[in-house]
């Protein structure tokens, strides 16, 4: 009996061993950064997925047009376009890792995201080719540093996003406020504006606004993580980050934006509210626009830079954005590149700029809108006053999944634990998804 | 169809009597097999993917080819089980699932009972809304309870509002722990009571006439009728309804990751199906989601062996 079992339970063992979980094989053509030359295939199917937009037409037309100018310029090629939503892609950009017959050739993608596909092998090393392509030398360094990994870039800024501080008009100018210089001076202003109007929150903003608290941490000096060699290491439980959260914790109290209704919002929680009429003061980007227009505030509003902690000094900035890349396992590398560079170029950057309002990634182009366009003033001066990223290491997919950062905003705000408690814990889940 | 079970004659012989058997295992084994086949491929191919995946170092990198598959052995389970978290997680989801079971068990036999003794008009309503209750499809009713419950807008709030309690305008009832927990267990209980009360129902009007008629010739009240007669014919019944509901109910996922957005704030209502869904998926570590898969499915396993005890009690 007892050795059956033994018998058994090796089996078990070694049946559990023998049989490895599955792995997509990755021995698709490797793709060479070298610049010039044909790889892979020059004609058939081109196919490309691209997010799906709230309002998606104004982005069909573009493309459309983008499209059929890269078949007329290639005979023989067909370019199929797939929308996706944003909100199932990591399932649909996974399934395309684990089997490469099923991947597109280029795909759009978020610039958060991109450290994660690197480590899956997703996408194409494309550094010697932007660094040969003639409009690449336009791109603004700090966006194009998000479509990079350890030096090496692996996709095209498509366009960026960047946030600034949206402001009532109508509320200021009653109770004779001017738009704050310093975030010091942002906190009272939105104090006194609760104090007068107690249905409003002075700035709506939340415990999950995430692109809303980073520049807290770093107008204060601070920031997320340091990289050390190939290791990162949470620097959140630093002086300089600890005091932008207590900083941006003082927003997330009854006096301001009350911590029952504000610890759960995100960002686009945020911009509604603001857009709803229930709020002072918002930080939203200049792709929140519309969504701004559309609501009871339209007209009634005007944005400056977010500032930092002098006056006259800008808080840095998230740079948010998408790129444009080319799947690795595509056998159609040049032909994705130069689809890519067609629809990431100078040209459809700006149409998409007049379709959507994407803000461009070329100094040049920017400039250009911007005189265009006085509304993005605010945005390109923050764009321009330098933006910072994320930690570009795939166990940032997990801290972010996790929601590490805004769950030690939320224990503060609502008083679990205090700044320093929360961000040593914070820091200690962190530092073991670095692995450091 | 040779090996339709014989009829069996008064005398066999010893030898026949053995083939008889054989040959009825085997027919039974056959009737056996298509079921066999589909909980095979269905049931435990999966669950033995499961248990390899959670002996691996198995995130997207690896799932992709990109990085070199490393054994781990048990470090999964042991990095599992020495999570503080885990196990806070763990304490959290029994003691919800538990108020969960008893208040869908209380509410549903209650409704049973109640259900019994009502003229048929009103039975056939409340079997519509019990049934109503149950059609809907979960999504959905957790964002009926969430409109309902809503901080500006909810029907609930405006109700004290107008019953003259100023104090509930504008109140929150998912920023508490507690006060978010009691939310979706009133959810919860609301969709998942019909089952039992239709359950107990179907028990109740089984149990024949006489019996009762008999225990009150007996001069038994009514309640001792109720926990001497009615209740342990209704055990079996009772059991079953109670295990199904703790399955279900330990493996709540739709209603708290739409009630309490994935979680509730800073993560305080966080079960272990939302907890094991945010490592695997979100976090892509899978072989750690498997490691919390494989434990949950043991931790039900040992729940249902235990019923099939009771079960073999009661016989």
């Amino acid at each position: 009996m007892t050795i059956r079992r033994t018998v058994v339970v090796a089996a078990l063992g070694a049946l559990a061993i023998a049989c490895a979980p599955p792995q997509a094989s990755n021995d698709s053509p490797r793709q060479t950064a070298s610049a010039g030359g044909t790889v892979g295939a020059t004609t058939g199917e081109l196919r490309v997925w691209l997010f799906q937009e709230p309002t998606n037409a104004p982005k069909e037309a573009v493309v459309t047009e983008a499209r059929a100018e890269f078949e007329k310029a290639h005979p023989g090629v067909t370019v199929n376009v797939e929308y996706l939503p944003v909100d199932t892609r990591a399932s649909r950009f996974n399934g395309a890792f684990n089997d490469p017959a099923s991947a597109p050739d280029v795909a759009e993608f978020g610039n958060t995201d991109l450290a994660g596909y690197t480590a899956s092998n997703g996408f194409a090393e494309l550094t010697a080719d932007v660094k040969a392509w003639p409009d690449g030398k336009d791109l603004v360094p700090s966006v194009l540093d998000t479509a990079k990994v350890d030096g090496r870039t692996y996709g095209i800024p498509w366009y960026t996003g960047t946030r600034a501080l949206y402001y009532r008009t109508d509320v200021f100018d009653e109770l004779d406020l001017k738009p704050p210089k310093t975030l010091k001076e942002l906190t009272e202003t939105a104090r006194r504006i609760r104090a007068a109007k107690p249905d409003l929150y002075g700035i709506a903003t939340g415990g999950k606004s995430q692109y809303s608290f980073l520049p807290y941490i770093w107008a204060n000096g601070g920031d997320v993580a340091k990289q050390d060699g190939d290791t990162w290491k949470s620097t959140i439980d630093a002086k300089q980050a600890r005091a932008g959260l207590t900083q941006y914790a003082e927003l997330l109290h009854d006096d301001i934006c009350p911590p029952s209704a504000c610890a759960q919002l995100t960002g686009s929680q945020s911009v509604a509210a603001f857009a709803g009429g229930k709020a002072g003061m918002v930080i939203g980007g200049d792709f929140n626009r519309a969504a701004i227009d559309a609501g009871a505030v339209k007209g009634k509003y005007a944005v400056v830079p977010l500032p930092g902690t002098k006056s006259g000094s800008i808080a840095p900035a998230f740079a948010g954005g998408n790129l444009l890349g080319v799947f690795r396992s595509s056998d159609r590398y040049t032909l994705s590149l130069e689809f890519v560079e067609l629809l990431g170029g100078k040209k459809y950057q700006e149409k998409m700029f007049g379709a959507m309002g994407n803000m461009p990634t070329f100094a040049d182009v920017q400039n250009r809108v911007a005189k265009s366009d006085e509304f993005l003033a605010p945005f390109i001066r923050t764009a321009q006053a330098g933006t910072r990223f994320v930690p570009s290491t795939p166990a940032w997919t997990k801290i972010d999944a996790a929601g590490v950062l805004p769950t030690a905003v939320q224990q503060i705000a609502t008083g679990q634990l205090d700044v320093d408690a929360a961000t040593s814990a914070a820091a200690t889940q962190m530092n073991e998804d670095f692995g450091s | 169809m040779t090996a339709q079970p014989t009829p069996v004659t008064p005398a066999p012989s010893p030898r026949r009597a053995s083939r008889v058997r054989r040959g009825d295992g085997r027919a039974a084994l056959r009737y056996l097999i298509p079921a066999g086949v589909v909980l095979l491929a269905l049931l435990v191919y999966p669950i033995y993917q499961l248990v390899v995946i959670s002996l691996y170092d198995y995130g997207q990198p690896q799932a992709s080819g990109a990085a070199p598959l490393v054994f781990l052995g048990l470090d999964n389970y042991a990095k599992l089980l020495s999570d503080p978290r885990f196990w806070d997680v763990l304490v959290t989801t029994i003691v919800f699932a538990g108020v969960c079971v008893a208040g869908t068990v209380l509410v549903g036999t209650a409704l049973a009972v109640l259900a019994g003794r009502a003229r048929r008009i009103p039975r056939t309503l409340l079997f519509l809304a019990a049934l109503g209750a149950w059609a809907t499809p979960t999504i959905a009713g957790s964002y009926v309870w969430l409109f309902l419950f809503d901080q500006d807008f909810g029907l609930v709030n405006e109700v004290f509002a107008g019953l003259g309690f100023g104090g509930m305008h504008g109140h929150s009832w998912t920023f508490d722990r507690y006060s978010a927990f009691g939310l979706v267990a009133g959810e919860i209980i609301w969709c998942s009571f019909p089952f039992v009360m239709v359950t107990m129902y179907a028990g109740i009007t089984a149990i024949p006439r006489e019996v009762v008629e008999a225990a009150s010739l007996d001069g038994a009240s009514a309640r001792r009728t109720a926990t001497s007669v009615l209740l342990p014919i209704l055990r079996p019944i009772l059991t079953i309804a109670t295990i199904q509901s703790i399955i279900w109910d330990f493996k709540v996922f739709t209603q708290i990751y739409v009630m309490t957005n994935g979680g509730g704030v800073a993560g305080q209502n966080l079960v272990l199906n939302v907890y094991a869904y945010q490592k695997a998926f979100a976090g892509e570590e899978y072989g750690l989601g498997a490691a919390i898969g494989v434990v949950m499915t043991v931790l039900l396993l040992l729940i249902t062996a235990l019923y099939v005890r009771a079960q073999r009690g009661v016989r």
